[in-house]
C-alpha cells in the first residue's frame, strides 16, 4: 500500500519535472484582480495583447487588497524571478525602483507621448529619477458620496454642499427612522473618510500641506483638530454594528435603503452596478460637501520590472497596450474609476464616470488633483498605516479627544518618518 | 476493535446507571458536535442562496429557493485570476505537492522519533530540543531568505539543465514548496512520533536487538506496525498544514501552471474592489477543503487501538 | 512511564526471530546517520534564517533586508511602545492580547480536547462520524469560515438577530464589536478551529495506552475518576508536550484568524503579535521593527519553552 503511493508519488512529481523555457513572447503578469468584474475588465488586456501575438501568463495573489501580492512580488524579487510587470500602489513603486530592480520604458513614453496626457500628481509616482518606471492603469477617486435616491427623496433632502448642509442631512435622515451614514469600522475605511472630512474642513491647501507634505505645522493646527471634531460628528450617524463591516456590506446597506449614504472610493459603484442600480435613478454620485473641484485620488500602476532584454519587446507592448486609449476606456467602464490619461472621450462611461473624467481634468489643470493618505499615495506605507492606527483608534474610543489624536498624529508620523 | 473495557461500565453496578451514564456521554458528543457544525451550517445555507436571498435575508436562515447555482460557479466558471475555469483544475496542483512532502515529512519523523527515544545518545535530548524550537519560527521571517536560497537553487538547475538535460527538479514550484514543507515540517512530526515512541516499551527494542534484528528491521517490523495512531494524528496534522498554506505557496508557486488549491481559492474569495460573492466563496472552500476531509475520514478509520494493545490482550 | 516499560508484549514468531549480528559498527552509528540530514536542515534554514533576523533587527531595514548595522532602534522604539498604554499603541495591544489569547486558547483546547477524547474513547457508537465533525474546522481555510464566523458573531446579522426574530429581544451579545472584548471571539473561534486536533491527538494517546494497566487499576477497585487522574492522565503526558507545543505555535502564528474574522478588531484591538510582524515587516516597510518583534517573540517563546522542556525532557533514570 504504501509502495504503491511512493510509486505514485515519484511519477507524479516526475512529471512536474518537465520544466519549461521562459518564453520570450509572453507577459507575465502579478496582480490581486481575480474576481468578476475586475478579472473582466483585466482580461480586455489580455485580449489587446493576444492580437498583437503576446502571451498572458497570470500570476493572481488576491488578498489583503494587494498585500498578499506584494508579499510574493518581494519573493519573488528576492528569488530573482522578476515578472514581467506588476500591478502596484504608488510608494511601493518608488521604493521598487529605488531598489534598482525597475526597468526603463521612457523611450516608448516620449512616442505615445505619457508625458502629456498623464496627469503629473500620478507621474510622480510612475517616473522614477527621470525614467518611466510604470505604467498607470486607472485613476480612483474616494471623495464621493453614494446616496440611495429613494431615501433622498423620501426624507426631501438635497445635494449637500458644505459641511453643515451634510450634517443637517443626516439629522434629516435620522429623524426618519434611516441609518443616516452607513460605515464599515475598518482602519482603511475610517481613514479614507477622513481624508475627505480633511480636505473639507481645511481646503484643497491645508490637505496637501497636511497629508502630502507632511508638514508639522499643519498636523499640529487648530483645523487638524477641527476636522476630528467633524469625523465624531459624524461618527455619531453611523448604526451600533459599524465596527469590522466589510465596506462592500456598508453599500449594500445604501443599495437596500437601509441607509441613506456612504462615503467610499468609486470602486463603490461597482456594486450599484451588479445590483442593477442606474446612477441618476436609484442612486447618486456626490462629491463629498466642501470638496466639489478637488479630487483625492489613488491609481492602480502597472510596474515594469527589468526583464532580460529578449523579454523587453512583450513589456513594452503590455505597456503600450496599458495606455492606449480604447484599453482606458473599456477598462474604466467596467472598474468604476476613470482612465489615467486626460484625453480619452468619456462617450461609454455612465453619469457618475463622465463626472469623474471631469473633475480628474479641471483638478489635474487648476492644481487640487491630491494623493489619498488613507490609499498610500500621500506618504509612504509606514506614515499612511500609522496615520490609519491614529483615525481608527480615534473611532473607536482609544484616543477620547480631537487634542488627544492631532497628537496622537503628529507622534505617530514623527515616529514613522 | 480491541478497546480498553469501559472503566464506568466495570465499575458501576446497576443497570440504571449505565444507562444514564451512556445518555449523558452522548448528550455532551451531541452537544460539542453542534458547536462544530455551526459555522458550517452558515456556510452550507450561504452556499445554496442566491446573492440576493443573501444580501436582504438573515444569515442563519434556511435558503428559500435552493439553487446549487454556487457550487456548479465554484466548480467550473469562477474567476481564479483571468481564468475563469472554476477551481477544478487547482486540486492536482495541490495533491503532486502535499503528498510527497507529508510523505517524507512523516517518515523522516518517525525515524527521527525512533532514533531519539530507542538509541538514545549524548546529546539526544539537546538535539530534540533545538528540533523542536524549529516548529517556533515564525514563517513570515523565513520568507525572504528561503527566496533567495531557492532561487540561487533554481538558477543552478538552469546550469545543470544545460549541462546534462536534466535540472533534477531544481527550481521547479512544486518541489520547492515539498523542500520548504518537509523543512518546516520535521519539527512537528519528529515531535509527533518522539512522544509517542516515549511511552513504547524499550524492552522490546531491546530484546529484538539481543535477536539480532537490524536498526531498520526493529523499525520496520516492531516500531511501525504499532504506530497507527501516531501516523494519522501525523499526516492529518501535515496533510492539513500543507494543504492549507498560503504563505509559501503564493510567494514561491503563484504562476498559474504550479498554483496550489489554497492560492486560487484566495484569488476566489478575496477582492479588494470587486463584489463580494458569498455563495461562490463558500461553496469554493468546501469543495477545496474536500480531499482534507477525506483523508480525515479515511485515516480516522486506522485510529484504533494499536496492535500493541490488541497483542496485549490476546 | 516505567509502568509502560514494564509491560511484557508477545511478538509474533517473525518479529523474534534470530539475525545474526552482523556490521555492528555501522549499526552503531547509523541512528546518527539517520538523524543527520534533518537536523542539518533545521540547523541551516530555522537557525540561519533566525541569526539572518537577528541580524536585520540591528539594520535599518525598510522595504528591503539592508545589511549595514545601525545599531538598536527598531528595539528602542518597540521598548516604547510597550509602555505606551493610553492610548494603546499596536505593539501593546499585541502582547496584551497575546497574553489573554495565548492562555486561553492554550487552556481551553487541551481541557476541550482531552476531555471529547475521553468522552470518544468509551466505546462509542457512530465515532466514525463524529470524529471528522470535530475535526473538520481544520480542514477548512479560515479566509472563509473567519467569514462565517464574522456573521454569526455580529449582532445585526447572526445568532443575536436570529434569536431576536425567535423572540428572545433582551439577548445581547456583541463582543465582536467591543474593543475590549473582540479578542475573546478570537479565542471561541480559534479554540473551535483547533480543539478538534487536540482531541485526536489525546485520542491516538488514549489508544496508545496499555489495557492491563487499565484493567488492574479497575481490578483494584479505582473509580474512573481516580483511574483517569492517576493513571491514564500521567500516561499521556508526553502527549500534553505535544499537543502544547502544536498549540503554543499555532497561538503565535494566529495571523489569518484576526484579520478573517476582525480585520484587526476595533482601533486594531484584536493584533496578536503576528500581525504586528506581518504588518511592519510586508505592509509597513519597516523591516527592521518586524524583525526585532519577531526576535523578541522568539526569546519570549524560549522563556516560557524552556523551562517546560527542561522539565518534561530531563534524562530520567531508566
Amino acid at each position: 500500500m504504501l509502495r504503491k503511493l511512493l510509486i505514485g508519488t515519484a511519477l507524479a512529481s516526475g512529471l512536474a519535472f518537465a520544466a519549461h523555457a521562459e518564453d520570450v513572447k509572453e507577459v507575465q503578469m502579478l496582480h490581486w484582480w481575480t474576481s468578476g468584474g475586475e478579472a473582466a475588465a483585466l482580461n480586455v488586456l489580455k485580449g489587446d495583447l493576444a492580437k498583437e501575438g503576446y502571451a498572458w501568463k497570470d500570476v493572481p495573489v488576491a488578498g489583503g487588497g494587494g498585500d498578499a501580492a506584494m508579499t510574493a512580488l518581494k519573493a519573488m524579487v528576492a528569488a530573482g524571478n522578476y515578472p514581467t510587470a506588476s500591478q502596484m500602489l504608488g510608494y511601493t513603486v518608488l521604493d521598487y525602483a529605488a531598489a534598482g530592480v525597475m526597468g526603463d520604458l521612457t523611450e516608448t513614453a516620449k512616442k505615445e507621448g505619457w508625458d502629456k496626457s498623464v496627469p503629473a500628481a500620478l507621474q510622480k509616482f510612475s517616473v522614477y529619477d527621470g525614467k518611466w518606471v510604470a505604467a498607470p492603469v486607472n485613476v480612483h477617486s474616494v471623495n464621493w458620496l453614494w446616496i440611495n435616491k429613494a431615501v433622498l427623496d423620501k426624507i426631501g433632502g438635497t445635494e449637500p454642499k458644505t459641511f453643515d448642509d451634510f450634517v443637517a442631512l443626516l439629522d434629516k435622515a435620522k429623524a426618519a427612522g434611516v441609518i443616516p451614514l452607513a460605515l464599515g469600522g475598518q482602519n482603511w475605511q475610517e481613514a479614507t473618510m477622513f481624508d475627505s472630512v480633511v480636505l473639507s474642513t481645511g481646503g484643497p491647501e491645508f490637505y496637501k500641506k497636511a497629508f502630502n507634505d507632511l508638514d508639522d505645522a499643519s498636523l499640529k493646527s487648530d483645523t487638524m483638530k477641527k476636522s476630528f471634531d467633524n469625523l465624531a460628528k459624524l461618527v455619531t450617524y453611523v448604526d451600533p454594528n459599524f465596527s469590522g463591516r466589510d465596506w462592500n456590506l456598508a453599500t449594500a446597506m445604501v443599495i437596500k435603503g437601509d441607509a441613506l449614504v456612504q462615503v467610499m472610493g468609486d470602486w463603490a459603484k461597482g456594486e450599484f452596478n451588479a445590483a442593477k442600480k442606474t446612477p441618476g435613478t436609484d442612486f447618486l454620485c456626490y462629491r463629498f460637501p466642501g470638496t466639489d473641484g478637488s479630487v483625492i485620488y489613488n491609481s492602480d500602476m502597472f510596474g515594469m520590472f527589468n526583464v532580460p532584454d529578449d523579454r523587453k519587446a512583450a513589456q513594452v507592448a503590455l505597456a503600450t497596450a496599458t495606455l492606449s486609449k480604447s484599453f482606458q476606456s473599456a477598462f474604466n467602464v467596467v472598474k468604476g474609476s476613470v482612465p489615467a490619461r486626460t484625453d480619452v472621450p468619456d462617450t461609454d462611461f455612465d453619469a457618475c464616470g463622465k463626472k469623474g473624467i471631469a473633475d480628474l481634468k479641471a483638478a489635474n489643470e487648476g492644481g487640487t488633483l491630491f494623493g489619498s493618505l488613507a490609499q498610500g499615495y500621500g506618504a509612504p506605507p509606514a506614515v499612511a498605516n500609522a496615520y490609519k492606527d491614529v483615525v481608527s483608534k480615534f473611532v473607536h474610543g482609544q484616543i477620547k479627544t480631537s487634542d488627544e489624536a492631532v497628537t496622537e498624529l503628529v507622534k505617530a508620523i514623527d515616529d514613522a518618518k | 476493535m480491541s478497546a480498553v473495557t469501559i472503566p464506568a461500565r466495570q465499575a458501576s453496578g446497576g443497570v440504571n446507571v449505565k444507562v444514564i451514564n451512556r445518555i449523558v456521554i452522548y448528550g455532551l458528543l451531541a452537544l460539542f458536535a453542534l458547536f462544530y457544525l455551526m459555522p458550517l451550517f452558515v456556510m452550507l445555507v450561504t452556499s445554496f442562496k442566491t446573492m440576493d436571498e443573501i444580501q436582504n435575508g438573515n444569515m442563519l436562515a434556511l435558503p428559500r429557493a435552493p439553487t446549487f447555482d454556487p457550487w456548479l460557479k465554484a466548480w467550473g466558471e469562477t474567476c481564479v485570476g483571468l481564468t475563469c475555469a472554476g477551481i477544478k483544475g487547482y486540486f492536482w496542483n495541490s495533491i503532486k505537492m502535499v503528498v510527497p512532502a507529508v510523505l517524507i515529512s512523516t517518515m523522516l519523523g518517525a525515524l527521527n522519533g525512533y532514533v531519539l527515544t530507542k538509541w538514545r545518545f549524548r546529546g539526544a535530548t539537546l538535539v530534540f530540543g533545538l528540533m523542536l524550537f524549529a516548529c517556533f519560527i515564525p514563517f513570515q521571517s523565513v520568507l525572504l531568505p528561503m527566496a533567495t536560497i531557492l532561487g540561487s537553487l533554481g538558477r543552478f538547475g538552469v546550469t545543470l539543465q544545460n549541462a546534462t538535460g536534466t535540472s533534477f527538479g531544481l527550481g521547479n514550484p512544486t518541489v520547492n514548496l515539498v523542500f520548504v514543507h518537509v523543512v518546516y515540517g520535521i519539527g512537528f512530526t519528529t515531535l509527533f512520533f518522539r512522544n509517542y515512541y516515549e511511552a513504547f516499551p524499550t524492552e522490546l527494542v531491546k530484546a529484538a536487538q539481543v535477536d539480532g534484528a537490524s536498526f531498520f528491521q526493529i523499525f520496520r517490523r516492531i516500531m511501525l506496525p504499532n504506530s497507527m495512531p501516531i501516523f494519522v494524528v501525523t499526516v492529518i496534522y501535515q496533510f492539513t498544514n500543507i494543504w492549507n498554506d498560503f504563505l509559501f505557496a503564493s510567494a514561491y508557486a503563484g504562476t498559474g501552471d504550479a498554483m496550489p488549491m489554497t492560492v486560487a481559492l484566495n484569488n476566489v474569495v478575496n477582492t479588494s474592489t470587486g463584489v463580494v460573492e458569498y455563495n461562490v466563496n463558500m461553496a469554493a472552500a468546501m469543495i477545496a477543503a474536500l480531499p482534507t476531509l477525506l483523508v480525515y475520514v479515511l485515516a480516522g478509520r486506522y485510529f484504533v487501538r494499536g496492535l500493541m494493545a490488541g497483542a496485549v490482550k490476546g | 512511564m516505567s509502568t509502560v516499560a514494564t509491560s511484557q508484549i508477545k511478538l509474533t514468531p517473525e518479529h523474534a526471530r534470530p539475525r545474526a549480528s552482523v556490521r555492528s559498527r555501522l549499526q552503531d552509528a547509523l541512528p546518527k546517520i539517520v538523524l543527520a540530514p534533518s537536523f542539518a536542515i533545521t540547523i541551516v534554514f530555522v537557525y540561519g534564517f533566525i541569526l539572518w533576523t537577528i541580524y536585520l533587527s540591528f539594520t535599518n531595514s525598510k522595504t528591503f533586508p539592508s545589511y549595514v548595522l545601525t545599531g538598536s532602534r527598531a528595539y528602542q522604539r518597540l521598548w516604547g511602545w510597550t509602555f505606551d498604554t493610553d492610548p494603546p499603541s499596536s505593539w501593546y495591544t499585541s502582547i496584551t492580547n497575546m497574553g489573554i489569547f495565548g492562555f486561553l486558547y492554550i487552556a481551553i483546547c487541551l481541557a476541550l480536547g482531552l476531555f471529547l477524547a475521553i468522552l470518544l474513547d468509551q466505546k462509542i457508537r457512530g465515532e466514525g462520524v463524529l470524529r471528522p465533525i470535530y475535526l473538520y474546522p481544520m480542514a477548512l481555510s479560515f479566509i472563509v469560515t473567519g467569514v462565517a464566523w464574522k456573521w454569526f458573531l455580529d449582532p445585526g446579522l447572526g445568532l443575536e438577530q436570529t434569536l431576536h426574530q425567535w423572540g428572545w429581544t433582551s439577548f445581547h451579545f456583541d463582543w465582536i464589536k467591543n474593543k475590549d472584548f473582540v479578542i475573546y471571539t478570537v479565542v471561541i473561534a480559534g479554540v473551535w478551529q483547533a480543539s478538534g486536533f487536540i482531541m485526536a491527538m489525546f485520542l491516538a494517546g488514549l489508544r496508545g495506552i496499555d489495557g492491563e494497566i487499565m484493567k488492574a487499576a479497575q481490578i483494584d477497585g479505582a473509580t474512573t475518576f481516580q483511574l483517569y487522574r492517576r493513571i491514564v492522565i500521567p500516561l499521556l503526558r508526553p502527549i500534553f508536550l505535544s499537543a502544547f507545543i502544536v498549540l503554543a505555535h499555532l497561538a503565535i502564528k494566529s495571523y489569518d484568524l484576526v484579520v478573517a474574522l476582525t480585520s484587526g478588531g476595533p482601533g486594531g484591538s484584536a493584533w496578536l503579535p503576528s500581525n504586528f510582524m506581518y504588518e511592519y515587516t510586508f505592509k509597513r516597510n519597516e523591516m527592521a521593527v518586524g524583525s526585532a518583534s519577531a526576535v523578541i517573540m522568539l526569546m519570549t517563546i524560549v522563556a516560557i519553552i524552556v523551562p517546560y522542556l527542561y522539565s518534561e525532557l530531563r534524562e530520567k533514570p531508566r
